[in-house]
């Protein structure tokens, strides 16, 4: 046990390293440390995020697909209502143009019947004009006669 | 031992036990253990070019092995802090690192051969040489005097000088035993240095020695002695590795917690 000098020369070494400790090494390894505890508690937030919007955006698109179906169902309908209505609409057309066309002939026939009918009863006129007047043997006139013949004409 | 060939056992440890001195002035005091003085500088500035060259390109990123060794001792050291000292940590954090690695570096100087660094050193003309600084009471005492100092001045700092007089001299039995009170705190604060440096100064001194007891039965001249030498320096070798760890731990504990009670009020 004997004290010297040695003693005051350690005791500043000491000084020395704590100082070049304090200044040079702790700061540094702590601010690694400390850093790296920040970058890994962003890194667990971050995933943790991701996970949220991946579930959410899950969930954005199961919803979508549901809409897009029910939306793809209510086109179909629409196209079948319309198909319907088109092949109704169509029928109608093509009753209406038959019906048309019926009335169309059947006008014609009644016109041509009118004007058979017609020519029938001015050919039975004059018949029965050439008739009368071989019967009568003697010349009728036509004119004079005319009222008698067309009420017998109209009477066939 | 080379010096003194036939000079049995109590010599050798004499011879062992002798500090390279060095003389400045007659004054009995004025003189340095050069070989505590070169081996604790020696690895003083291994501890700190070893950490500071980590530390200069520590990364946040993934740390390399060695980063992370220094990592995983600072964060050791800074959780004993942190469980004793609630405060800025910027300090005592490096402080109870400095101590604690520079502390554990010269006692694992205990664990080379014992005749290692004499033998080396006496190649060059040195007669003597020790190579464990903790084993020197000045090494010792230079450390925990400089923790008494910073005991004081975080003394006064946490309290003022007013608040520390008082504390000294009311604490802890009120103002009618002020002497009293004074001379039981000035024992107190005397015991922290002295039993600081007493206890690691021992424990390594006692270490030294029974190596060097071992160690003389090499040369005891017989077979069965050299055995006995061999098992017994290894077992103490062994045991002493965890005796240099504790001393160390205990060293940077004590000096973290008489600091951080500087900051407590009483």
């Amino acid at each position: 046990m004997e004290f010297n000098a040695t003693l005051i020369g350690e005791m500043i070494a000491f000084a020395i390293l704590i100082w070049f400790c304090v200044h040079f090494i702790w700061p540094h390894i702590t601010k690694a440390i400390e850093e790296r505890q920040l970058k890994i508690a962003e890194g667990l937030n971050a995933a943790e995020r991701a996970h949220a919007e991946l579930r959410e955006a899950d969930n954005k698109a199961a919803g979508e697909i549901k809409q897009a179906r029910q939306q793809a169902t209510e086109i179909i309908d629409r196209a079948q209502q319309q198909a319907n209505q088109i092949l109704d609409k169509a029928r109608a057309d093509a009753v209406a143009e038959i019906n048309r066309l019926k009335a169309a002939a059947q006008d014609e026939i009644a016109s041509m019947a009118q004007r058979a009918r017609e020519d029938l009863r001015e050919r039975v006129g004059a018949l029965a004009v050439q008739g009368a007047s071989k019967i009568v043997q003697r010349e009728i006139d036509a004119a004079a006669h005319k009222a008698l013949l067309d009420q017998l004409a109209t009477e066939i | 031992m080379a010096s003194e060939p036939q000079g049995g056992l109590t010599e050798y440890i004499q011879h062992h036990l002798t500090h390279l001195n060095f003389q400045v002035s007659p004054n009995g005091f004025w003189s340095f253990h050069l070989d505590s003085v070169s081996v604790s500088l020696a690895l003083g500035v291994i501890f700190c070019l070893w950490f500071w060259l980590y530390a200069r390109k520590a990364t946040s990123g993934v740390p390399g092995k060695g980063q992370a060794f220094l990592e995983i001792v600072l964060e050791f050291v800074d959780g004993q802090v942190k469980d004793v000292f609630h405060g800025d940590r910027r300090f005592l954090g490096p402080l109870a690192l400095t101590v604690f690695i520079w502390v554990f570096l010269m006692n694992a100087m205990d664990l080379l051969p014992v005749d290692l660094l004499p033998w080396i050193t006496e190649k060059f003309g040195v007669g003597h040489f020790r190579a464990v600084p903790t084993a020197d009471v000045n090494m010792t005492f230079a450390m925990s005097i400089t923790v008494l100092l910073l005991v004081i001045f975080y003394s006064f700092k946490a309290k003022g000088f007013g608040g520390y007089m008082h504390e000294l001299f009311t604490a802890p039995f009120g103002k009618w035993f002020a002497p009293f009170n004074f001379a039981l705190n000035l024992v107190e604060l005397v015991s922290k240095p002295v039993s600081l440096a007493m206890r690691l100064f021992g424990n390594m001194y006692a270490g030294e020695l029974v190596f060097m007891l071992i160690a003389g039965l090499f040369s005891a001249g017989s077979w069965l002695l050299f055995g006995m030498g061999v098992i017994g320096y290894t077992v103490w070798g062994i045991f002493h590795i965890l005796i240099i760890s504790i001393q160390a731990f205990i060293f940077m504990v004590l000096t973290i917690v008489y600091i951080s009670m500087a900051h407590d009020h009483h």
